[in-house]
This record gives C-alpha cells, sequence and structure tokens, in this order.
C-alpha cells in the first residue's frame, strides 16, 4: 500500500517538477487559466484511461475504445443532422449506451468464448471502423452540419470550467467510488489479481471481466460524443491510433498489466502527464515529434519502477516467511 | 542379501536435508546396482521426490555422502548430475512441444558442426538410432505435440539415454499410461536393464513393484526404513514397512458429538474425472478423503462446489435438493472449499487482509452493490481474532504476512462466512509440525461446535488420526468407505492401491 502511494506522489512529484521547468522560461503556461486549459484538452484521454484502468485491472486489454469513440460520434453525429433539435441529454444517454453495448459485445466475447481481450479487442476495433465507414459512407459530418446545441455544450463555462472537465472530474469522482466502495470495485481487483483465488471466493471472473468492458464501452462513448462535439467535425479516422495513448496513460499511472494493481489516482495522474507534455512542447518549441519519443521513455520508466517495486516487495515476505519459521 | 552382488553404481549414505522446520531427510540410504531396478516405496511424504531433487543436483543436500563407484561425489548442479549420467525421467514429462523429437532429446547437447552450429543431419541420425535402440517407432522429424503420452515418455528415456546415463531414474512414469503403454514401457525397463543401466522406480502400485523391480527400499516419514531382494519380500510386508506405526500421539483426542445426516451426495459424475461418487455426511463429522495423488478427490470437490460442471449427480442438505452451479451457490449453500495450493488459490496478496477475509462474505458486508466498510472490519476483526492472527492493522496487504499467518487469514475468510460443511483439501501439507498441530486442533474445535468437515488427505496419519470415518478413492471412484477397526494403516494402502483383497485376508 506504502508502495502504491509512493508511486503516485512520485507522479505528482514529476508532473510539478515539470511544469516548474516550463514555467522556468514560460511562465505564461502555469497561470491557472492555461492550467484549466490543459486539464480539459486532456480529459478525453482521462475518462478514456479510467475505464481502461478497469480492464486492465481485470488482466485485459481493450483496444477497441478509440474505435469505439470514433464509432459513437460518428453515429451522434449523423443522428443530429437528421434530428437537430434533440436534448443534449438524450443524446449524452445514447452514446453512454451504445458504447456500453460494444463494450458489452467484447465483453461477451471474452467472458463466454474465453478468446483472449488482447484478440477480441483488435477485431473489434477493426469492426468498428468499418461501421463507421458503412454508415457515414465516408464522408465527413462538419462544424455547418451540426446544431449549435450540439456543439456547444462540452464548452458550456461552469464556475469557471467548461463542461467537458466537469464531466471528466464526474467520471473521476464516480470510478473513484465504485472502485473503492462497491462489490464491482472490489471484484475487479480480486479477480485481477489472484483469479483462482476469486473464482473459489464466489466471484465469477469471466464476469466481472464483462463488467470492466462494459465501463469502458460506455466512457469511451460518452467521449466520443463530447470529442465530435468539441473538434466540430466526424469522420472515419477520427481519434485513430488514440488507444495506444490511453493505454499508456495507464502504464505510466502505475497500473499493472499483469492486473490486479492501480489506482484511480494513478490512471488521472499518467494521463495528466502525457497531456502537460503534449500541451508543453509546443510552447517551449519543441518538435511535437519529440512528444512520442517523451511518452515512450515515459513507459518504460514507469514499467522498470513497477518490476523493481515489484521485486522489493518480493524480498520483504521472503524476510518475514524466515523469522516466521 | 544384496552382499553377494558386487557394489552398487550410486549409493547414497545418511543423506540429511531440511528446509525451514521440518527435516525432508533424515539420514537416508539407497543403492543402486548396474543392471538392476530397485523400487522406491514410501507414502506420500516419505521423501521420494526430495532424494530424486537430491540425486540430480537440484537439492544440495546438508549432510551424508553419494558415492559414485565407490568415489564420493557431488552435484553442486543438474548439469553436474546429468555429466556424471545421473538422470530423471518426471512425472510429468519435461519437454517441448513446439520443438521436433530429434531437437526434444539432444537439446542443450546439440551434436555442433562447423562454425559451431547444430548439425541437424547428425542430430537426426543420433535420435533414431537411439529411438531405434530402444524399439521406439518414432519419426525424428516430428513436433512432440503430435505424440500420444507414452511416445512422449519414449522420448524422455531416448534423451536420457543420449547422455550417456548409467543411473535412470523413473517417478511414477506409469501414472498417465494405458494398460497397453504400460506393457511397453516395462519391455523397455528390460531393455535398459540389459544394457547395464542402474535403474530406480518410484511408484504407489504394488504389481507393478511387483512385475519389475529386482530391488526395494522403504523410507517413512523421511527415514530409511529398510531394502533387500524383491524375490524375498511380500506386499504384506511392504505396505508394513511403509504405514508403520507411531505417531498417532500427536492428534488431539475428541469425543466426536455427532448429529444427524446433513450432507447426501448421490451420482455425482464428470465425463473424464471421476464416477459415481456418493456419500452421505453428518453433523459434527469430520469425513476424512483418502487416495493416490490423481485419484480424483480434489476434482470432485471442485465439482461439488461447482467450479466444475458435473454430468449428473444430486446434493441433498436435508430433505432439500441443492442446485449448486457456482462457488457463490455453494457459499450460500453453506458449503466451502479450502483449496489445497494456498499460494495459487487462497490468499489474494496484494489486497489487505480484511478485503481477503470479507472476500467471499461480500453477500453480507454489502448493500445494493455498495460495501459496508464499518461492517468488514467488524467481520475480519472478529475471525481474525478468533484465529489469533496477530499483524499491525487489518489494512496490511496478505502478501506481507507469514506463510502461517497467510493460512490464517484463508481460514478465517471460509469461517466468516459461517458454513455448515467446510471441505480442508491437504490441510497441513507443506507446513511444518507445530503449524500443523494447531490445524488439527482447530478441526477438532470446529468439527466440536456441529461443523461437518471433508478433509481431503493423502497422509495416512493425519487421515486415522482426525478422520470419524473415511473414504477411499481410486482411479476416480470410491474404492470403499472404512470406519472404526476397518480403519486401519493396511485398509487404507491396499484400497487405495488397488491390491487384492484376497491376500489381505
Amino acid at each position: 500500500m506504502s508502495i502504491l502511494k509512493h508511486r503516485e506522489t512520485l507522479l505528482v512529484a514529476v508532473i510539478a517538477a515539470l511544469l516548474a521547468l516550463i514555467a522556468s522560461r514560460f511562465p505564461g503556461f502555469v497561470t491557472p487559466r492555461n492550467l484549466a486549459a490543459v486539464f480539459t484538452d486532456t480529459a478525453p484521454l482521462m475518462i478514456l484511461a479510467l475505464g481502461q484502468m478497469a480492464v486492465i485491472l481485470t488482466r485485459c486489454i481493450d483496444l477497441s475504445v478509440a474505435a469505439n469513440l470514433a464509432l459513437t460520434g460518428m453515429t451522434v453525429a449523423l443522428l443530429n443532422t437528421v434530428a437537430p433539435d434533440l436534448p443534449v441529454v438524450v443524446t449524452l444517454v445514447l452514446a453512454i449506451g451504445l458504447g456500453a453495448v460494444m463494450g458489452a459485445v467484447n465483453g461477451i466475447l471474452v467472458w463466454k468464448l474465453e478468446i483472449p481481450s488482447i484478440v477480441v479487442t483488435l477485431g473489434t476495433m477493426t469492426i468498428f471502423r468499418g461501421i463507421i465507414f458503412l454508415i457515414s459512407d465516408g464522408q465527413w459530418v462538419n462544424a455547418h452540419e451540426m446544431s449549435a446545441g450540439f456543439t456547444g455544450f462540452p464548452r458550456i463555462e461552469i464556475l469557471g470550467l467548461p463542461v467537458l472537465a466537469w464531466i471528466a472530474i464526474l467520471a473521476i469522482a464516480v470510478m473513484a467510488l465504485v472502485m473503492s466502495r462497491t462489490v464491482l470495485g472490489r471484484a475487479i481487483f480480486a479477480a485481477g489479481s489472484n483469479p483462482h483465488a476469486a473464482a473459489y471466493t464466489g466471484i465469477d471472473v469471466g464476469r466481472t471481466q464483462f463488467a470492466a468492458f462494459v465501463i469502458s464501452g460506455a466512457l469511451a462513448g460518452l467521449t466520443g460524443y463530447l470529442w465530435i462535439a468539441r473538434y466540430a467535425v466526424a469522420y472515419v479516422d477520427i481519434a485513430g491510433g488514440f488507444e495506444l495513448d490511453v493505454v499508456a496513460a495507464c502504464v505510466i499511472g502505475g497500473i499493472s498489466i499483469a492486473g490486479g494493481v492501480g489506482t484511480v489516482a494513478g490512471a488521472v495522474l499518467g494521463a495528466l502527464f502525457l497531456g502537460v507534455i503534449k500541451n508543453a512542447l509546443p510552447v517551449v518549441d519543441v518538435s511535437p515529434f519529440w512528444q512520442l519519443a517523451i511518452s515512450g521513455a515515459a513507459i518504460l520508466i514507469a514499467v522498470a519502477f513497477n518490476a523493481r517495486a515489484g521485486r522489493r516487495q518480493g524480498r520483504v515476505i521472503l524476510k518475514s516467511a524466515e523469522q516466521a519459521a | 542379501m544384496a552382499e553377494a552382488h558386487p557394489a552398487p553404481v550410486l549409493e547414497l549414505a545418511g543423506i540429511v536435508k531440511t528446509f525451514p522446520g521440518t527435516r525432508a531427510l533424515d539420514g537416508v540410504r539407497l543403492e543402486l546396482h548396474a543392471g538392476e531396478v530397485t523400487a522406491l516405496i514410501g507414502e506420500n511424504g516419505a521423501g521420494k521426490s526430495t532424494v530424486v531433487k537430491c540425486m540430480t543436483g537440484i537439492y544440495q543436500t546438508d549432510g551424508g555422502e553419494i558415492r559414485m563407484d565407490g568415489k564420493a561425489i557431488a552435484f553442486p548442479t543438474p548439469q553436474a548430475a546429468a555429466a556424471a549420467g545421473v538422470t530423471a525421467i518426471h512425472q510429468e514429462t519435461v519437454l517441448f512441444d513446439d520443438l521436433t523429437v530429434a531437437e526434444n532429446i539432444f537439446l542443450g547437447h546439440a551434436p555442433r558442426g562447423r562454425f559451431g552450429l547444430i548439425d541437424k543431419a547428425a542430430m537426426r541420425r543420433k535420435a533414431a538410432a537411439i529411438l531405434g535402440g530402444i524399439g521406439a517407432e518414432i519419426d525424428p522429424d516430428v513436433l512432440l505435440r503430435d505424440l500420444g503420452i507414452a511416445s512422449k515418455h519414449l522420448v524422455a528415456i531416448s534423451r536420457a539415454l543420449s547422455i550417456d546415463a548409467r543411473v535412470v531414474i523413473m517417478d511414477e512414469p506409469t501414472a498417465a499410461l494405458s494398460h497397453k503403454e504400460i506393457e511397453e514401457l516395462y519391455d523397455l525397463v528390460d531393455e535398459l536393464k540389459r544394457q547395464g543401466k542402474a535403474i530406480l522406480f518410484i511408484s504407489h502400485k504394488f504389481d507393478e513393484i511387483f512385475r519389475i523391480a529386482d530391488r526395494y527400499t522403504v523410507f517413512r516419514d523421511g527415514q530409511f526404513v529398510g531394502q533387500g531382494l524383491m524375490s524375498e519380500t511380500s506386499e504384506t510386508e511392504l505396505v508394513r514397512m511403509m504405514v508403520g506405526r507411531s505417531v498417532e500421539q500427536i492428534f488431539p483426542k475428541r469425543a466426536p458429538r455427532i448429529g444427524p445426516e446433513l450432507l447426501r451426495v448421490t451420482g455425482y459424475s464428470h465425463p473424464t474425472e471421476f464416477e459415481d461418487i456418493g456419500f452421505s455426511l453428518r453433523e459434527g463429522e469430520i469425513l476424512g478423503f483418502y487416495g493416490l495423488v490423481g485419484a480424483g478427490r480434489s476434482e470432485f470437490m471442485q465439482a461439488l462446489i461447482g467450479l466444475t460442471k458435473p454430468s449428473k449427480g444430486v446434493v441433498r442438505m436435508g430433505e432439500k435438493v441443492m442446485a449448486i452451479r457456482s462457488p457463490a451457490e455453494a457459499i450460500e449453500a453453506g458449503i466451502v472449499y479450502v483449496p489445497e495450493d494456498r499460494g495459487k488459490q487462497g490468499a489474494i496478496t496484494q489486497l489487505p487482509i480484511f478485503q481477503n477475509v470479507t472476500l467471499p462474505s461480500l453477500a453480507q458486508t454489502s448493500k445494493n452493490g455498495f460495501l459496508r466498510m464499518a461492517e468488514e472490519f467488524r467481520l475480519a476483526r472478529e475471525y481474525t481474532q478468533r484465529l489469533d492472527l496477530r499483524a499491525a492493522s487489518l489494512d496490511t496487504p496478505v502478501g506481507a504476512l507469514s506463510g502461517g499467518n497467510q493460512q490464517k487469514v484463508v481460514i478465517a475468510k471460509w469461517l466468516a462466512t459461517r458454513p455448515r460443511v467446510i471441505i480442508l483439501d491437504e490441510p497441513t501439507k507443506g507446513i511444518d509440525i507445530g503449524s500443523k498441530a494447531a490445524v488439527h486442533d482447530f478441526m477438532s474445535e470446529l468439527a466440536g461446535e456441529g461443523l461437518s468437515v471433508i478433509m481431503v488427505s493423502s497422509e495416512i496419519p493425519e487421515i486415522l488420526g482426525m478422520s470419524d470415518r473415511v473414504i477411499v478413492m481410486r482411479e476416480g471412484r470410491i474404492a470403499a468407505e472404512l470406519e472404526g477397526d476397518g480403519l486401519t494403516p493396511e485398509t487404507l494402502v491396499r484400497h487405495a492401491a488397488g491390491i487384492s483383497t484376497a491376500e489381505a485376508a
């Protein structure tokens, strides 16, 4: 537990150091207004990372999140072109529901057919992208085809923060509650830590994985609408490759690919780390291509750190076992 | 006796091997002769596997001497043992499915050609020669995964021969073979004898030992009991040497208060693992399940709690027929299973103590899907105190606890569900003697409170010392139900090993 806490404090320290470094040359970057903008810009990544975290905790992976996002986004965009006066609440519910259904498809295949999740979601990722092409005929849906209410919603400011940021905060709060205070959250940790032991205690590991995929899908659907509305455009390749950023955020945040270890705070901080880098590089006049190298290096450092932490824990167990004997 | 023979090829004298808290081998001796098969006989836990590991360089001995051709020798690594010509064929053959037969035989010591590259042609030729030498008609170029289990054994044996073995150790080689394959294996052993190999043959099957062995050595509880020629002994004498008599006094004496029937199982069957299992269990009773490893006991218990699906069978609790389709339903019905491999199947080491304890009781400690933390802590505190678990805090991850305390967490977790039937699978396997006594005391305490206990155990003293009644399983079926005067070490071993009762009489 102390190691976990330690990891998150470390990540906070790294992000703070990064901000301090940037501020030393460009003080404008750390004004509250700009930091809020960075947070808002990172909101989609944070929301997706929360869902991915649940999936990774159960020893699975969801590579279809970006495709799910794009398909949901395209669907609600097309719907908006034919029914521009649909209330935003209905759009939100539809997006979340549609995303959840796609997540459920992944979950069913993993649960009932016991296909490895990386294969399942690689397949559905391609299928979802294909469906976007079919329903849109490969055409773009542009800003002028969408209603003002549809595109304006994420940008409405409440207490100085846009709705997009507030939705991310809400998602963080809900997921924190689910993970720490519900039976499902406990089952997700147990099933990922030790599936054999969890099965004996009456936890259905497959159903728990299914639930994690539904969560991931629902959050991807939600992000789908927010993304399309924010950029006011929908096309086949939108958010292409973004699923890797999502997985990267989780890994940097200390969520173990081996399952069972990770926190909501970790996922959020991992996403924020990538968000700060992405927003800071243009400011300090570094080529955005460096962003890829930096996030790649961050992943390796995070994984190496996790591996070291795991080893240290192993020694402690042995020592106490010796003392007991 | 053995004196007439020339000196043994490999000789172990006074071998001691200790693990924290236990003395696995206590001055054992073992002699293997060229061109002869020596059977190593003993109950589970007698030290047979440990001595094999000492002979093959996997374990280092803590005392005693290993002599080869009369000269002292040490096996600091498995490679050293192999170089000296000692090789073992394990119960589960350690081979590689995705390599060819020839590659499996020569892995690690393949013939080299120019530039140090593997000379495939030579390897294939040599492999074919070795396979031919043992009469195995196997193409050296096929992948191992395409072979049956018997052929895989032949490959393992060929691998042993490829390093010019002088001593061949076979650890229960027939456990997974069909009748016909076993006959072929016997022929092969005869062939190895003719080639002058010294063979150590470990088996629980008496018919097999009498068919194939020239000599025997018996271990019991890590000690050497006796040795001799097969032609000068009998089944009865071997069984007597194996089981001995002593250890009874360490078990808690109790006066069982056995109540009415609580559970009745009839006709439980599984397509491949067990058939027609039926028994009854009464309140406050400890029912032992004895059998050799692989007799289907754990498989049946896992089916009983709904982890695997039986093809047919009925479970009644009182008058009520129970449909148990998942562990969750078993827990609800009051039946819990404490698995054998507690490391892998027991505690969830990353989670704190209280979360481990409440995991199977979450239905009670939650409301509408939300956890009630106060209730969880109350339950965890109650049961960890009851088991005298001392930890700084209930927030401590279980992985940071000692083995004994982890064990307590696992038991607390199951007791917290307030079960009516608790199934303990090998409850004292791999723990030291002090902890064993604590587990036994605790088991009698539970039975004293009216809980029904099913104890799966392969240790005869434990079965005899703890059980009110014993069911013996063999090859997936119930071989016998024993109680009272019929419950003796001899009857247990006979039924478990399938020795004809005619000779027993």
